[in-house]
């Protein structure tokens, strides 16, 4: 059961996480119909992790688990799991606390995330556990539009200017460390192979590789080789950014508990 | 027969509640219920002797971050109570998935009418072909064929931006989902 718990929440906080990063350009977008398509995005993302939230809650109300309802200091609720949580209790990966830095850095970003994501849940489908499979069938849906968008932006800046294309080299030399984490299962992951309710995620890396490439090769950008990978996030080590963007996003409700609109 | 007991077989009666849902408007595109958009998958009432009398409405999110949807609830609750009922519970379910396909014909020609244009009639999963027009969209003013799509991102969650090449005019296309 806790590891259920453990698997729902990584889930949760990769979507929270992202989202909230890409709602950092809501109204400084650089064109306004693009302001609105990555809020759009945001938002999608936020209503994914609210339903892995949710689930989470009701899990940690039903288990007699001592670890999970002391983590909040609260009863567990969507919010006080995504308000209350210190930094070395989520779980998502490095990959989607990275700062925003330009369009082209954000762009890419969520391309790797949104390929990584499409292969993800078209087999979380299958999960035994029903929520998981229902809240990846729905989710599924706004990915494939995720990566639609994302991949004409990594095409569309990659084989455009001099200015975007050596835009998108340097965004790839900023992000290519933090995609092997992806594909390297934490141990809740190992036991939700077993269990039947979680997705082995080191066989989604070729797919992916092979859809990263195929679009690469059209933005005539080229895999890097031989780059030392970073990883930590998904066992609560994380870079300094997510102390920044708890910082932020946990504000208010650690001020001012239980307050709403 | 007295009043009572015709008063609560009409208020128990599922033909009842459905007509009631008809009035719960959709707050951002207030020309659509809930039942138009085929929101709302069941109606269950608790006839039972020896249950609380209360009725549940299962309703299904369309897409995942809508921030209508805690209004919509709250509105269906609203509705019920005004209308004499007390044991009230609305439960959301996320599977099967909300598709555009459950969206009634007359609720395509209401969306058609307020100026948007209404999801296409077969079922498009969205693939993930690059730099695709889509379908051919009609526009909502002129009818026109001859539109372009501006963003697949729209002002809202289920909507993206079109232009109309003929008369000009933007217009939102609720999605296919």
């Amino acid at each position: 059961m806790d590891q259920l718990i453990n698997y729902t929440l990584h889930l949760a906080d990769d979507a929270l996480i992202l989202g909230h990063r890409n709602s950092e350009w809501t109204g400084h977008g650089p064109i306004l119909e693009q302001d609105i398509a990555i809020s759009n995005i945001a938002l999608d993302q936020i209503g994914q992790a609210r339903n892995f939230y949710q689930y989470a809650a009701v899990l940690i109300n039903n288990s007699a688990i001592e670890q999970f309802n002391n983590i909040t200091s609260q009863p567990p609720t969507e919010d006080t799991l995504a308000y209350f949580r210190n930094a070395n209790d989520f779980k998502n990966c490095l990959l989607v606390e990275q700062s925003n830095g330009d369009w082209a850095k954000t762009i890419l970003r969520q391309f790797f995330f949104s390929v990584y994501q499409y292969f993800l849940y078209q087999h979380l489908q299958n999960s035994i556990d029903e929520t998981l499979a229902a809240i990846a069938e729905k989710s599924l849906k706004e990915v494939t539009y995720h990566l639609r968008w994302s991949s004409e932006w990594v095409i569309r800046l990659g084989d455009g200017s001099e200015e975007s294309h050596s835009r998108m080299i340097k965004a790839i030399d900023n992000l290519w460390m933090f995609t092997e984490e992806m594909f390297q299962a934490a141990s809740y992951e190992v036991i939700a192979v077993k269990k039947g309710f979680g997705v082995d995620v080191s066989s989604l890396k070729n797919e992916w590789m092979k859809k990263v490439k195929d679009i690469f090769d059209e933005a005539t950008l080229s895999i890097p080789e031989n780059v030392l990978m970073q990883k930590g996030g998904k066992k609560g080590k994380h870079t300094e950014h997510l102390e920044n963007i708890l910082t932020e996003m946990q504000f208010l409700q650690r001020t001012h508990p239980n307050s709403e609109w | 027969m007295n009043n009572n007991t015709n008063k609560s077989s009409y208020l128990f009666d599922e033909k009842t509640i459905w007509k009631l849902l008809e009035t719960v408007m959709d707050p951002e595109v207030p020309v659509l219920s809930v039942i138009d958009l085929g929101i709302v998958r069941n109606v269950k009432i608790d006839n039972t002797s020896s249950g609380d009398g209360g009725i549940e409405i299962v309703i299904t999110p369309t897409y995942s971050g809508c921030p209508a949807m805690d209004v919509i609830s709250m509105n269906i609750k609203m509705v019920l109570l005004e209308h004499g009922y007390k044991k009230i519970k609305i439960t959301s379910v996320l599977s099967p998935a909300w598709t555009t396909d459950w969206m009634s014909e007359h609720g395509k020609e209401k969306l058609k009418a307020f100026g948007i244009a209404p999801p296409t009639i077969k079922q498009q999963v969205c693939h993930t072909e690059l730099f695709h027009d889509g379908e051919a969209i009609q526009c909502p003013h002129c009818n026109s064929y001859n539109t372009k799509l501006v963003s697949q991102f729209g002002s809202t969650a289920c909507k993206a931006l079109y232009v109309c090449e003929n008369c000009r005019e933007p217009f939102d296309y609720f999605k296919c989902h």
